[in-house]
């Protein structure tokens, strides 16, 4: 050996006596805020949110509905009419606030929890049922919205960003921070520790690629707490990777608009990646087949509660804005009624077929398969007129 | 016409793709200025750009995970992996996002993904450097799965593969690399997925592809002594195999070997065994037999030459079909 290594400090052996462990719920959180939990607008040197009140009112509205949307959701499934569903709840500001800074031509990377964000992109709610119900695998097309479709495996997604980005870059799309084009992968706390997000990182990183890397650590992987993915706040993983990353209060709609447009912005004129960690408290379970009383405190959720992402928002809207009761009205009768479409139209979906799902495996279908197909027709037609 | 080695057809066939369709794009590790370690993209990115032929970071995932949101943009990527042991961290992205997207959108994306794989052993190399996981990505429904056995296929399948809308896993057999034929770029080339009958025979069928193709060529040649007159069929296409081409064979010769270095069990053999015996039970006079690699991991390689299939293996398959 050429010269010695010195030892590793003891502690780097012993995790669970980790000095630097992430704050926990209790604790204060460094991170970007516009709007606290109480209603009131705080400002931030570096990031400000200055468009009008009927804006604010808008993203109340997005949140309201979507939540709405996500219940109706919750309670088709414990009706026995979906099969499984992944709730937002409590990440409406996360999804709200990202959501409404893409610009048209932007592209979106989801996982299968980011039904506000397809809100926001105009995905009609009835198509995000359908992988749930089991009846498809995504029914939209991803360039009538430019929403991917939901990506199941944890963190694949972000490599697909990284490569579309890439292509952007090729098309020339990107150098003007409003005209550009940029793209925005959606990931979890539990997929920061995926290979396929590092190296998302990696490519991003020195491809200059035009993507924003969009974390919401909602602090639970399933059953696993952030500090079993990592002992640094994750936004501060970025700077190893050699781009910036940021913070955010994960409930404030109007830091995480800010932040994300200006992530965005950066992205669009051509600096590279951003990597945005919306702090934020899955509310509800993992999915429905989920019971986090196995592995968490009721206090914590209770504390989370506090620091609803809409009820800030109606806060700041009824004591600030002038907004009366009409408008709350309003828009909670405007998703009751999204809720029932959405419950008819879900009750409506019409069974697939399995000789359907013969087609699209591949776009020049083999002879193989085409002979399995009329196989399963002929065997499924020898049932005909049977009892 | 000129003669041309199994590399630089290849490259030539890659190099007209790119001329072909701007939206072609090549990448993968130390392809760029190096022109990859078995010099099959040599020369691309100084005439064709870094843009467009992409040294990549050391990471296979990331390969073929970006080539899949490239796809999805519009582009079609031609994926290098550097040798066949390096592709399992790949595999993920392989298995459930290429293989999966057009089904899974109905019909809505499409995955224009070539994932180039030099293959298989009898070069010599340290491990994780011969291997033939070919079955591995046959058996995934989704993919398809083929491998050239000559020059001027690998320079026409390379393009035929590149043009093709569905997702496709290339095996290029490495120890052939510098194996020269004529190339008459005047000849039109097969259709990709059929197998092409290289020497009629009459009394049994060696079923092979790759680096088999030239191994049962020679046994077919040797073979001529002891009075047997082989047909040889490269299928070419694995994953679909043209399967009316190998039951016409079959059918005649009314015994069939399949050769391949992938292990014996489960392996593409096990697939025609199957097949052959549904279609041509009747016609049969031998059960189809395999020749191939042993189910074991790939062994040092001092010892590659008892592992790997080769004239003598082929010809003592062919006494025992004969035998029976």
């Amino acid at each position: 050996m050429s010269e010695s290594v010195p030892g590793p400090a003891p502690e780097v052996f012993a995790p669970h006596k980790a000095p630097v462990s992430p704050p926990q719920a209790s604790e204060e959180v460094e991170f970007v805020q516009l709007l606290t939990p109480e209603g009131e607008r705080v400002e931030h040197p570096d990031y400000t949110f200055d468009l009008d009140d009927e804006t604010i009112k808008g993203f109340y509205r997005d949140m309201v509905l979507v939540r709405r949307i996500d219940t109706e959701a919750t309670a088709l499934q414990r009706q026995g009419e979906l099969g499984l569903w992944a709730s937002l709840l409590g990440q409406e500001a996360a999804q709200i606030g990202s959501g409404r800074a893409l610009n048209k031509k932007d592209m979106v990377f989801p996982t299968y929890r980011e039904h506000g964000v397809a809100f926001c992109q105009g995905v009609n709610p009835l198509n995000l049922l359908g992988l749930f119900r089991g009846v498809d695998q995504g029914a939209w097309d991803p360039k009538d919205n430019n929403f991917h479709l939901y990506t199941i495996v944890i963190g694949a997604q972000t490599l697909h960003a990284t490569g579309y980005a890439m292509g952007q870059q090729r098309d020339h799309a990107i150098g003007d921070a409003e005209n550009g084009e940029a793209t925005i992968a959606y990931f979890g706390d539990g997929a920061s520790s995926q290979g396929d997000v590092n190296e998302a990182f990696i490519w991003a990183s020195v491809f200059n690629a035009p993507v924003v890397f969009f974390c919401q650590n909602n602090q639970w992987a399933i059953s696993e707490p952030i500090d079993r993915q990592t002992r640094i706040p994750l936004y501060q993983r970025a700077a190893g990777f050699g781009f910036p990353g940021v913070r955010v209060d994960g409930n404030d709609v109007l830091a995480t608009y800010a932040v994300t447009q200006q992530a965005l912005k950066r992205a669009r004129e051509g600096s590279g990646p951003t990597l945005i960690e919306a702090y934020t408290y899955r509310m509800g379970a993992h999915t429905t087949s989920d019971d986090p009383t196995k592995y968490r405190l009721n206090e914590d959720l209770e504390h989370w509660k506090l620091k609803d992402p809409i009820e800030r928002v109606h806060a700041y809207l009824s004591r600030h804005a002038a907004v009366d009761h009409d408008f709350f009205d309003e828009v909670e009768a405007e998703g009751n009624k999204i809720a029932a479409e959405l419950r008819a139209g879900c009750l409506a979906l019409p069974d697939p077929v399995l000789t359907d799902f013969f087609q699209n495996v591949y776009v020049e279908e083999t002879p193989q398969l085409a002979e399995q197909r009329d196989q399963f027709i002929a065997y499924a037609a020898s049932f005909e007129g049977e009892g | 016409m000129t003669k041309i080695t199994l590399g630089k057809a290849i490259n030539a066939g890659l190099r007209a793709a790119m001329e072909k369709d701007p939206k072609v794009v090549v990448m993968g590790e130390d392809i760029g200025k190096l022109g990859g370690v078995f010099r099959v993209t040599e020369g691309l990115q100084k005439d064709f750009g870094e843009d467009r032929v992409i040294d990549t970071p050391l990471a296979e995932s990331g390969i073929i995970g970006t080539a899949v949101g490239l796809a999805l943009r519009g582009y079609r990527p031609v994926c290098e992996i550097q040798f066949d042991g390096f592709v399992f961290p790949a595999y993920d992205q392989i298995i459930n996002q290429v293989a999966k997207m057009h089904y899974r959108s109905m019909g809505k994306i499409t995955m224009p993904i070539v994932i180039r794989i030099p293959y298989g052993g009898g070069i010599g190399a340290v491990e994780h450097h011969s291997e033939s996981p070919e079955t591995l990505f046959a058996h995934v429904p989704g993919l398809k799965v083929i491998s050239c056995g000559d020059p001027v296929d690998a320079y026409w399948m390379i393009q035929q593969a590149i043009t093709s809308d569905d997702p496709i896993v290339f095996f290029e057999p490495k120890r052939r690399y510098h194996e020269k034929a004529e190339l008459d770029e005047s000849v039109p080339p097969m259709p990709l997925h059929k197998a092409k009958v290289l020497r009629e025979g009459t009394d049994a069928t060696l079923l092979c592809y790759g680096p088999m193709v030239k191994t049962c060529l020679q046994a077919a040649e040797a073979a001529v002594e002891d009075g047997r007159n082989l047909e040889v069929i490269d299928l070419r296409t694995i994953a679909p195999f043209d399967l009316a081409t190998i039951f016409a064979s079959v059918k005649k010769t009314r015994r069939a070997v399949v050769v391949h270095e992938a292990p014996y069990s489960f392996g593409p053999g096990s697939e025609i065994a199957a097949r052959v015996t549904e279609e041509c039970f009747y016609h049969l006079e031998a059960p189809v037999l395999r020749i191939t690699g042993y189910d074991t991991p790939y062994p040092p390689s001092r010892m590659e030459d008892d592992y790997l299939p080769d004239l003598d293996r082929v010809l003592d398959g062919v006494d025992k079909v004969m035998g029976y």
